[in-house]
């Protein structure tokens, strides 16, 4: 196996596991760019993935099973919006509920629905996404570079994935060249001004958590259709995590979102690949600590080399009128 | 009576059990320049938000050009023609002056259509009322003076033929403010109606046409402006308030305790709030800062009291020098003998959730008496605060009152109580009587008297005119940062309120 070979590999990889980052670190973009801190990223994808899983399976049919994950992972976000956009409620203490409360249901609910231990029953394959393949992929692939590029790193992929990174800049537009995305920006940074222009700061953040709940909806649903066939408790692993880390490393920008993610999946895609290959010079590298390189690296690069990551002025901060 | 652009009919409004607004009637006419004045808390900004439909009134009517309206939100009041600058700028930090501008007008849910229709809009209007200003700006790297402009011209793009202006100069520099007011007298000629709001006579006497005068939440009279008189403005906001004047011997003025020498601060824009001040305090005296609010007196307070750097200057408490242009320690100037009473005690002087007692120690802590160093002596504290609410007659007399629930008198006695009962060498006080019932003002003025007699320097420094000329044994008067004069106590209020105005100051510095 050539270098090159195990580079594409790898990179092909590393889009497999950015999907689910890039859906809910654009989703967390929506909602903190309008002020809605959102640490419950990682339970929304959970409960759609639960979702997608189980009505899937129960109906046979991907495309129900999707519905039902962007259905529950919206009602999700509708809890966290009730409790800190109408009530006032603290951000940070809904998300970690909503992250506890779909931990626990989902494998509660799975055990009592399909006796398999939490996970739900293996889908057959009309009730999982199946890859899409690029016309004359297999003709080309034998062409030097740019055929093992076309054949298996651009084409063979999920839906969702092409999905995913369309919702890139997809998501720019919308917040920098619609009228809903400037609005949204403003309510982020400063709601008086928003309120004094005669919108409502109110349903402007509904329809931002609700975005976010869309979005949370796919990633979960890539998880359980298409990544794998099925659900499996605990299923997301911390990804909810990883997407707003790197939703700071990217400074709150969809385009940089969109790297951050691509990087924190490669250095995913490399643990895996090196698990138990000892390096050169410095042997065999433990999997823990690769597993724990997005984290750190997030720290590291925050602390010194790409500058201050200004938050959203008005994020965490539930809008009260004046006096 | 047709050319009435506004018209407030028995407007009321309660915030529980604060009446806000009793019954207000104003007309404001068309074309004019319209002054709303009166002391904090007047209740001036409340009746301006109920105008802007920030909140509903309890009762009353509001009439436009004419035709009653129900404004239940903001945007009714854009629909009516009504416009506000907000004494706090509404503006988007990191947006451009053109996207502030349109936002919640931008006329298409697709930007780039409404974009070049703001812009050329924009340019209309900076041409026609000389507003000039880049509309790709940030709004976060213009000075504050052209921020309020995109405020004004956030309000002529909607629209508005009406303009409130919600304490505008508060934030400008001098000059910045004289600018303001040219733009306004602009905005008039072109037969925009504004309504100024503001708690600054001079600036009532300078623009407006007519001035009507707020206090405690009454419109206690309409003058128009030509045929009325600062004296008689100023009575009418504070109103006929019996000052009981306080017992006060000959001062017996010591050694020099705080020295003051040269001291220049800047404020985070850069902009010079204290210009080269100096002066002396000496023991058995009190010295009085007197000036209209914003012109550098909380800064010369704070950088004395360590909690603001200073850019050059010198500062010496009981001979010895302060590092006031470098690391500032409010704890270190304490235990030298310095106490602070902070002008705004809810966010500097007390931590308002806390009890009576932790408030009464508060910074003095890790006094021995008060702790071992690990744990806080709870029982002394106690003890110690029901001292002090009986000496200062504190009420309610109760220790373990969450702070919030007493009024703000016995607040503010709460906050001299462990200033001074501390027995410092000096204390400067600001604002010692800001929202404080008229009998604890006698109280805190006669404590400040028995400080001086005791031989503590006192700095104090005061809006209230009638509070420094009751306490002050010498009067310094500051303007724009600088201290344009010295007065004695007896010197007329219509001599102080020039210099605090800058008219004769200005000579005096140039003699």
């Amino acid at each position: 196996m050539d270098f090159f070979h195990v580079l594409v590999v790898l990179l092909e990889s590393t889009i497999r596991v950015s999907v689910p980052l890039v859906f809910a670190a654009l989703a967390g973009l929506f909602t903190e760019r309008a002020g809605v801190f959102d640490i419950g990223l990682e339970g929304k994808m959970l409960g759609a993935a639960f979702a997608a899983g189980a009505v899937a399976a129960v109906t046979q049919s991907v495309w129900i099973g999707l519905l039902a994950a962007i259905l529950v992972s919206i009602l999700l976000s509708l809890v966290h919006g009730y409790a800190s956009i109408t009530q006032r409620g603290n951000q940070i203490v809904s998300g970690v509920a909503i992250n506890f409360i779909v931990a626990g249901s989902t494998v509660i609910l799975g055990e009592a629905w399909f006796r398999q231990g939490g996970r739900t029953p293996a889908l057959a394959e009309g009730a999982r996404f199946q890859t899409i393949n690029f016309p004359f992929a297999d003709a080309v692939r034998d062409v030097p570079i740019l055929g093992p590029i076309y054949a298996d790193l651009l084409s063979g992929h999920f839906l969702l994935t092409y999905l995913a990174f369309a919702m890139v800049p997809a998501s720019w537009w919308i917040l920098y060249r619609t009228r809903f995305g400037l609005r949204l920006r403003a309510v982020g940074e400063n709601p008086g001004a928003v309120d004094t222009a005669g919108i409502s700061v109110i349903w402007l953040r509904y329809r931002a958590v609700i975005c976010c709940g869309i979005l949370c909806g796919f990633a979960g649903a890539y998880l359980s259709l298409a990544m794998t066939a099925g659900f499996v408790k605990g299923m997301t692993a911390g990804k909810g995590y990883i997407a707003l880390a790197a939703l700071i490393f990217a400074k709150w920008r969809p385009k940089n979102v969109m790297l951050a993610c691509l990087l924190f999946g490669f250095l995913d895609a490399l643990a895996i690949r090196l698990q138990g290959t000892p390096l050169p010079l410095v042997g065999q590298v433990p999997v823990q600590l690769m597993q724990a390189l997005p984290y750190i690296l997030t720290v590291i690069l925050l602390a010194g080399f790409i500058g201050k990551a200004i938050p959203p002025k008005a994020g965490g901060v539930p809008y009260v009128k004046e006096r | 009576m047709d050319n009435i652009a506004i018209e407030l009919r028995g407007i009321d409004k309660s915030f529980g059990p604060v009446h806000a607004n009793k019954n207000i009637n104003l007309k404001v006419r068309k074309g004019t320049i319209h002054g709303i004045i009166g002391e904090n808390g007047a209740g001036k900004s409340t009746l301006m938000s109920i105008l802007y439909g920030f909140y509903q009134a309890d009762s009353g009517e509001i009439i436009v050009d004419g035709r009653p309206v129900t404004i239940r939100d903001p945007n009714a009041a854009i629909a009516a023609g009504i416009g506000m600058v907000h004494q706090h700028f509404m503006l988007v930090e990191n947006f451009t002056v053109l996207e502030n501008v349109m936002l919640g007008a931008e006329d298409s849910q697709i930007l780039n259509k409404g974009i070049a229709k703001a812009r050329v809009e924009l340019r209309r209007l900076e041409k026609e009322y000389a507003l000039e200003v880049n509309p790709d700006a940030l709004i976060e790297e213009l000075p504050v003076g052209l921020q309020q402009r995109v405020e004004i011209l956030k309000a002529l793009y909607r629209k508005a033929d009406i303009l409130i202006l919600d304490e505008p100069t508060g934030v400008l520099t001098p000059a910045e403010a004289d600018h303001l007011f040219r733009i306004l007298e602009q905005l008039k000629d072109q037969g925009k109606t504004i309504i100024l709001i503001t708690h600054k006579l001079r600036e009532i006497m300078a623009i407006t046409d007519e001035v009507s005068v707020m206090r405690r939440g009454e419109m206690v009279a309409t003058r128009t402006t030509s045929e009325t008189s600062v004296e008689e403005l100023a009575e009418l906001m504070v109103g006929r308030r019996v000052l009981l004047r306080v017992q006060k011997g000959e001062g017996t003025p010591g050694d020099v305790k705080l020295s003051v020498q040269g001291l220049t601060v800047k404020d985070s824009r850069g902009v010079t709030m204290v210009d080269n001040v100096s002066f002396d305090v000496r023991a058995g005296e009190i010295v009085g800062i007197a000036g209209v609010a914003g012109n550098g007196q909380s800064e010369l307070l704070e950088a004395i009291a360590g909690i603001r750097k200073a850019t050059t200057g010198t500062v010496l408490l009981n001979g010895k020098s302060v590092d006031v242009t470098g690391h500032r320690d409010p704890a270190e100037l304490r235990a030298r003998g310095l106490a602070h009473v902070p002008e705004d005690r809810h966010h500097v002087g007390l931590v308002l959730k806390f009890e009576e007692s932790e408030n009464a120690i508060l910074g003095y802590h890790h006094d021995s008496s008060y702790s071992n160093g690990v744990f806080l002596n709870i029982d002394a504290i106690r003890k110690d605060a029901e001292e002090k609410i009986a000496k200062y007659d504190i009420r309610p007399p109760n220790a373990r009152l969450k702070t919030a629930n007493f009024s703000g008198g016995n607040q503010q006695k709460i906050v001299l109580a462990r200033e001074m009962e501390r027995g410092p060498d000096v204390l400067i006080i600001g604002q010692p009587t800001r929202g404080v019932d008229v009998g604890a003002i006698e109280f805190i003025h006669k404590r400040i008297i028995e400080m001086r007699d005791q031989g503590k320097a006192v700095l104090l420094v005061s809006v209230e005119l009638d509070e420094i000329r009751a306490l002050s044994d010498r009067i310094l008067v500051m303007f724009a940062g600088r201290v344009v004069g010295e007065r004695s106590p007896d010197a007329t209020e219509g001599e102080l309120g020039l210099l605090m105005a800058g008219v004769e100051g200005r000579k005096e510095a140039a003699e």
